[in-house]
């Protein structure tokens, strides 16, 4: 029910619920597309919104998230078929994070799944993915819906967060566990006064930030009271709107993988070679051999049985200088290339200039000495550094609180 | 010995001497293409051309007071970055500019745009099919698949498979290298795509006829079959494997008209030295010893020439420029049975103003693409059975582009030039010989056609020129007005193109080579056939 | 060990069930063949349409099946015995008939001089062709990219036949392979008629027309398939259902069992194997490994089942062209039916009806938007003239097989059979005066008939179309093109295999290949 006021030929960009709320909090006007649709990149600085999420509390508008309805007695069957992990196992009331491959055991996407209900589920992408569902239907009886305009997003993220909600009167929020989702009423104060649309809403204790968060799921006509509601009752904890880049920093600390920048689609990809398997992206624990068939396990099987050739790690890298986009070699010259970066950032939080990186074998293991090779723009004299860099543990930074039982207030 | 590509190499300039080293028959683009490079490498060119201006099939004309017809090819893609640039043809006045995207018109008043756009396209696609909207993605994706497989082989002359000579060996061997990069799957991928009919292939990926109607267009044109012929899916390929800028896919218009693209070519050549001659009909090719040794001119000038590069196609070249007699009886057969069918018209209008689409929501850019009538891919395949019963088509199916929106040199401010490019229309029709009047009918067959989508369209007309196959092999010297030279299909493409065993640019007569779109890799305004046989004979002189 | 436990299932009784079963069980395998059906033959098989009358239920003769394969199985001893063998196919057309010439040197004299010189040309050449293309046929595909000597020596061997063609062969069989039938048909001949008949032998069980690419290559298909054949054109006595009984005799002699009225209903898997079979009345089957020789639609979405594929090759099955677009004409025969064009003589070859180019050309075209031919083309046999026990005495019955009948037919088949049955006995009335009147049972068989009645997803005679992008090593497609399923342990042999359907049986004794090499 998203009001289209511009044709999509002059304004492409579909436009959140949230949109206008957030332009009124933009001070660098600074959108991006996502999905297609209009998101905040930054709203003033980077630094403070990061901050916001690992001190106090932060809002990201998640509405551009695809949703998909899966329905009908085949719906778990399908999704066992479609993902690596059981979805058998998830019980009502569970969210999991799920990944799926093509035939060759190659990663498409990955996503998380809501079981609404024993013949229910809520699929959520970064990215459409109707094609591959369909086709992945055929022989199953399983209904595949898109909602993602029926359904507006906030991710609400940072230690403050189960105060904030506490605080807008979700009582007994802090009984929810980390992967539950749950069904309240939004509080008749918040609610949209006299509004015909239901002021039903589900919380899930999930995120992207590897910090204590909910993300809330909401009916679009609710989704500026909500985000009102919201602002009013985490202003004495300094709740504020969040872009894009202060999130991804908070992913990268988190060591999450991100769709097209850690990994490319193998949907996507025009080259042999280039798109990556679970298993080199470190997710193996993604993947359930035991649980049946599902699309790609025969590959993924006989790579196991290989010797791996890359892997997906955790850099370290001295210096405070993000080793974006860098070439990583296994000496110093810079002689043999063995990886490159695939994001990178200085963590505010755990002072340390941390990277994602593919490496081949067997530098991949931890505790292994690589070089970066980095440009440095000495005001616009360009150097190139050859920067020592160590294997590391993932995540980087992973706090007590993200899974704490029940959550403290900050 | 290795011959290092032309277009690689930096051009040495003139050459003095008297009888010119070579004679190219032909001023379309590709004839000036090989003859540049010829030039460049030394050699001393001399271009005949038939017409009294140059440019083949590629060429703006006036025929109407302030008006500049494309009148035969309208729209430029193929047209190989290495050559604009080997030539420096835009320094010699050739500016490619491309144009968004397209749109197809239904009957019932609907409409499907494509925008360049991804989030816009997605969203129009979507208001036909959801599903439509994200498989799109996967075509679009498979066909650049296949465009990255087929590019590096459109500069390369096709081995031929039943030599053993060293050079056809490592041709192959690298043709089998390039196949396999893909891995296993997309080589299965590869070998059936090769064979499919774009119906089915349209099939694999969507389930709205309008989508998959808009996307047959580029299956048939130029084309004697219908989108449900296999093989179909190959001439679609042939018309995204193009680019603009790196866009692949991309199709623009060159500032001026088509002509400014052979405009451009002819000023390379003279800069290099090479002459050219108007008004200069080859009646002969001369041989001597069974050697090409020059031409003869319809006014009985004998030029000599050590080579002879035709720009014409095969069967203009050898079966009415040459005496069957001299060819082996085999090859004769051969050229005899390639096909070259007439299966398209034009109609080039020059109209008072814009004219109206009510079908297309104000403010659209679509309309400054390519315009689109057709309905499904059954009208399409109905409009070739018409051909197939020698009638052109009733309902045909119209690409039609206005390049005045967005070029301002083509007419007047406020006037525009519309291209309409029609499929099918029969070169020989069933009832007789083409006349004046039944031209006429085909003209206002196809004018009803558009004037069924855009209100008040008669009106507009300031000036017409209808062009059958007929005309087009009249006027500018395509047999059949085929605009390929021949047939895309796999009988008559890569190392059976034009005629198996003589499908790298040379001929049974030594010192005679074709340069023409019926060599591999096709038509389309591509240079490829061109730059390829200057490769050729730049080898054969070890140059 | 289980008493019930086989080494291998075969399901489908047809000939590529059966000479899969025969050829598992020779080497010494415990082989069970399922049949749905009452009795075997599948869609080779002889049934009785009208009491007393019958006929072959879709193929009517014998011309793909190999002589080594006959002779290998021993079918003359197991039964199999020949009506007639070599028959004459006459071209018919209003104006008269015209008889095809089988063999290079017969006599042409029916074609006027200039064509019967083409066509010593042409058939000398069509029969070194395929000639080369025959070990093709008779190959298990190789996988591209695959490392394995066996793939890379069937690529090279094939490669070699190529070359040993000589230049001028292999450059005209690489030019013709893609090209349509049309266009190979007008370099060579004049007689309108004599292109007809041969046009309609490339589109014949296809879906293409004489001016569609890819007709020239289902025409060497049938050439190649037939040069390996004991006989041309030949009519089992009992009618086709004969050879499989044949073969029935020979699995069953060779130690295999047959279970008729058992049909399948799922491939049971357990760990990833396919471990046995489910059949519709609940019974569990086990057995080391499952053939099934059902078209690979229902073998993978029907009897497998998606959930055990991977999405991607799902899709691909999904897509296979599996429409049949021929139908099956029966008719019982007051009496023997007279055919205008061959003056009085009995009708004992095969005829075809398809007067020129542009009749099989307009024919397809209404095909092309869902409607039946309203002038259908006709391969018809008569088969009671050279075997009356297929009929009471005097009787006789006419076995036709009808071109163009698509799957989908617009406002569907239901009450157009009739009109479609009422089409082609007017057409067979205007060649045989007085037929209509003899009729007194008629039976046709639609693409849908056969869908159901034989249990092939589509009604295609080969399973899946014949086509250049659905042959060799994508057939039926890419990952399943040596006879292997992903699943470990079920095997497919039928027609949806390499080299395709056509009474050949070469897939079911590739897959048997397939199966020996897994377990040993």
């Amino acid at each position: 029910m998203l009001i289209e006021t511009e044709p999509h030929y002059r304004q492409p960009l579909l436009r959140t619920p949230f949109h206008e709320r957030m332009r009124a909090f933009s001070q660098v006007d600074s959108f991006i597309p996502w999905s297609g649709y209009s998101t905040v990149d930054v709203f003033s600085s980077v630094e403070q919104e990061y901050f916001a999420i690992r001190n106090g509390a932060s809002l990201y508008d998640l509405t551009p998230m695809v949703k998909y309805r899966i329905t009908g007695p085949d719906a778990t069957r399908f999704l066992d078929r479609l993902v690596t992990r059981s979805v058998a196992k998830l019980r009502p009331g569970r969210v999991a994070y799920a990944l799926w491959c093509d035939d060759d055991g190659l990663l498409i996407d990955d996503g998380t799944i809501f079981r609404l209900d024993a013949q229910e589920y809520r699929l959520c992408t970064g990215e459409r993915q109707l094609d591959w569902l369909l086709d992945s239907s055929i022989g199953f009886d399983v209904g595949i819906d898109e909602v993602t305009a029926e359904i507006a997003a906030l991710a609400l993220q940072g230690p403050c967060s189960c105060w904030v909600l506490k605080a807008l009167g979700l009582e007994g929020i802090e009984t929810l566990a980390p992967f539950e989702h749950r069904s309240v009423k939004l509080p008749d104060r918040v609610a949209a006064a006299g509004a015909m649309a239901g002021t039903a809403m589900t919380v899930s204790r999930t995120g992207f930030t590897g910090d204590l968060g909910y993300e809330l799921w909401v009916d679009p006509a609710q989704a500026e009271c909500l985000w009102d509601g919201l602002m009013e009752a985490g202003q004495v904890r300094t709740l504020r709107p969040v872009g894009s880049r202060a999130l991804n920093i908070a992913r990268l600390e988190a060591g999450f993988v991100l769709p097209n920048v850690d990994f490319v689609s193998s949907a996507h990809t025009l080259r042999n070679g280039t798109a990556r398997s679970p298993l080199e992206l470190a997710l193996g624990w993604c993947v359930d051999f035991g649980k049946g068939h599902f699309t790609g396990r025969r590959a993924l099987l006989a790579e196991q049985g290989r010797p791996p050739r890359r892997r997906l790690v955790g850099l370290d890298i001295e210096g405070t200088k993000p080793a974006h986009n860098a070439l990583l070699y296994g000496d110093h010259r810079g002689r043999r290339e063995i990886g490159s970066v695939t994001s990178a950032a200085w963590s505010p939080t755990c002072k340390r200039n941390i990277a994602l990186a593919m490496l081949d074998a067997p530098h991949f293991e931890v505790g292994r000495q690589v070089w970066a090779e980095i440009y440095l723009n000495r005001e616009l004299t360009w150097e190139r550094r050859m920067v020592r860099a160590r294997v590391v543990e993932r995540p980087f930074f992973a706090p007590a609180r993200r899974r704490a039982m029940p959550p403290g207030d900050f | 010995m290795r011959v290092l590509a032309p277009w690689k190499r930096a051009g040495n300039g003139r050459r003095g001497g008297d009888p010119a080293d070579v004679v190219v028959v032909g001023a379309g683009h590709n004839g000036l293409v090989a003859a540049c490079f010829l030039a460049r490498a030394g050699l001393k060119v001399q271009v005949l051309e038939r017409n009294p201006y140059i440019g083949g099939a590629a060429v703006s004309r006036r025929l109407y007071d302030g008006f500049t017809y494309s009148n035969c090819s309208y729209v430029c893609s193929l047209l190989r970055t290495e050559i604009i640039r080997a030539l420096d043809l835009p320094a010699h006045g050739l500016q490619i500019i491309p144009y968004e995207g397209g749109c197809t018109l239904m009957r019932n008043g609907g409409h499907l745009a494509l925008y360049d756009n991804h989030d816009a396209l997605r969203r129009e696609i979507a208001r036909h099919s959801r599903r439509d909207a994200e498989a799109y993605d996967r075509f679009a994706r498979d066909m650049l698949r296949h465009c990255k497989f087929i590019k590096p082989l459109l500069l390369r002359a096709p081995p031929d498979p039943t030599s053993f000579k060293p050079g056809d060996l490592r041709e192959l061997l690298y043709l089998g290298r390039h196949f396999g990069r893909g891995g296993e799957e997309r080589m299965y991928e590869t070998l059936r795509f090769w064979t499919l009919s774009c119906a089915d292939l349209l099939d694999e990926y969507f389930e709205s006829g309008i989508v998959k109607a808009h996307l047959a267009g580029s299956s048939i044109i130029g084309t004697a079959l219908g989108p449900r012929s296999p093989g179909t899916a190959y001439v679609l390929l042939h018309h995204y494997m193009g680019s603009i800028d790196g866009t692949v896919g991309a199709w623009g218009f060159a500032r001026g008209g088509m002509g400014a693209i052979t405009q451009a070519l002819a000023a390379a050549l003279r800069a290099s030295g090479g002459a050219i001659r108007c008004d200069a009909p080859v009646e002969r090719i001369l041989t001597r010893n069974g050697r090409a040794a020059g031409v003869v001119l319809a006014s009985g000038e004998q030029i000599p020439a050590k080579l002879v590069v035709s720009n014409m196609d095969v069967r203009r070249t050898f079966l009415e420029a040459m005496d069957p007699a001299e060819l082996p009886e085999e090859f004769v057969r051969r050229v005899r049975h390639f096909k070259i069918r007439g299966s398209s018209g034009k109609l080039n209008l020059a109209l008072d103003g814009l004219p109206r689409f009510p079908a297309i929501p104000a403010g659209s850019p679509c309309v400054r693409g390519d315009l689109h009538v057709t309905d499904s891919i059954d009208m399409l395949e109905r409009a070739y059975d018409d051909w197939k019963e020698g009638r052109w088509s009733q309902r045909p199916y119209l690409d039609i582009l206005i390049p005045t929106q967005i070029d301002p040199t083509m007419a007047p401010a406020g006037k525009h030039y519309m291209s309409v490019f029609v499929q099918y229309c029969p070169y020989a029709l069933a009832d007789g010989p083409w006349t004046d009047e039944k031209r006429a009918s085909f003209g206002r067959t196809v004018i009803d056609s558009i004037a069924e989508h855009s209100p008040g369209f008669r009106d507009l007309i300031l000036h017409a020129e209808i062009r059958t196959p007929h005309d087009i092999e009249r006027e500018v010297g395509l047999t059949e007005g085929n605009i390929f030279q021949g047939e895309l299909t796999f009988d008559q493409l890569l190392f059976n193109r034009p005629i198996p065993g003589y499908a790298q640019y040379r001929s049974p007569i030594r010192g005679l080579y074709l340069c023409g779109s019926s060599t591999h890799p096709g038509g389309g305004v591509m240079g490829a056939p061109g730059a390829n046989a200057a490769t050729k004979i730049l080898g054969d002189l070890r140059r | 060990m289980n008493a019930s436990r086989y080494d291998c299932i075969v399901i489908g009784a047809g000939h590529n069930g059966l000479t899969c079963a025969a050829y598992l069980a020779r080497a010494g395998r415990r082989v069970l063949v399922l049949e749905a059906a009452e009795q075997a033959g599948g869609t080779a098989g002889t049934r009785e349409f009208a009491p007393g009358f019958r006929a072959s239920s879709c193929a009517h003769l014998l011309h793909l099946m190999p002589g080594w394969l006959l002779e290998e199985l021993r079918l003359a001893r197991h039964g199999l015995r020949m009506a007639a063998e070599n028959m004459p196919t006459f071209a018919l057309s209003g104006a008269g008939a015209l008889r095809i010439p089988t063999d290079v040197d017969s006599a042409a004299h029916d074609l006027g001089e200039a064509d019967a010189r083409a066509f010593r040309d042409y058939a000398a050449r069509m029969r070194r062709l395929a000639a080369a293309l025959r070990p093709l046929l008779e190959a298990v595909p190789p996988r591209l990219g695959s490392r394995a000597w066996r793939d890379r020596l069937t690529l090279l061997g094939l490669a070699a036949k190529l070359r040993l063609l000589g230049r001028a062969d292999m450059r005209e069989l690489l030019r013709i392979a893609g090209m349509c039938v049309q266009d190979l048909l007008d370099e060579h001949f004049q007689s309108p008629l004599l292109k007809g008949a041969l046009a309609f032998d490339a589109v014949l069980g296809t879906n293409l027309g004489p001016r569609s690419p890819g007709s020239v290559f289902t025409l060497l298909y049938r050439l190649a398939a037939g040069s390996g054949a004991a006989a041309s054109l030949a009519q089992p006595v009992g009618g086709l259902g004969a050879l499989t009984a044949a073969l029935a005799q020979a699995a069953k002699a060779a130690g295999a069992e047959l279970r008729l009225a058992a049909p399948v209903a799922r491939v049971i898997v357990t760990e990833d194997s396919a471990a046995g079979v489910l059949l519709g009345s609940g019974e569990r089957l086990e057995a080391g490994c499952v053939v099934s020789s059902a078209d690979p639609t229902t073998t993978f979405l029907r009897l497998l089942g998606a959930e055990h594929l991977d999405a991607g090759f799902v899709r691909r099955v999904s897509h296979l062209r599996t429409q049949g677009m021929t139908a099956k004409l029966h008719l019982a025969l007051q009496s023997m039916p007279r055919f205008r064009a061959l003056a009085g003589a009995e009708p004992t070859g095969r005829m075809v009806f398809a007067s020129s180019l542009r009749a099989v050309e307009q024919a397809f075209n209404d095909a092309k938007y869902g409607r039946f031919s309203a002038a259908p083309l006709l391969e018809v046999i008569v088969p009671t003239a050279v075997d009356p026990g297929l009929a009471p005495a005097g009787r006789h019955v006419l076995s036709a097989v009808v071109q163009y009948a698509p799957y989908r037919i617009a406002g569907g088949w239901e009450g157009q059979r009739e009109q479609f049955l009422d089409t082609i006995l007017q057409t067979l009335e205007a060649h045989a005066p007085g037929l209509r009147d003899s009729v007194c049972a008629a039976e046709l068989l639609t693409p849908q008939d056969i869908e159901t009645q034989f249990r092939v997803s589509g009604g295609h005679w080969h399973h899946a179309e014949l086509a250049l992008d659905q042959f060799f090593m994508v057939r039926p497609v890419a990952g399943a093109a040596q006879y292997r399923a992903p699943v470990r342990g079920l095997f497919l042999c039928g027609a949806g295999c390499h080299p395709g359907g056509g009474v050949m049986g070469l897939a079911g004794r590739n897959a048997a290949r397939q199966v020996l090499a897994q377990a040993a």
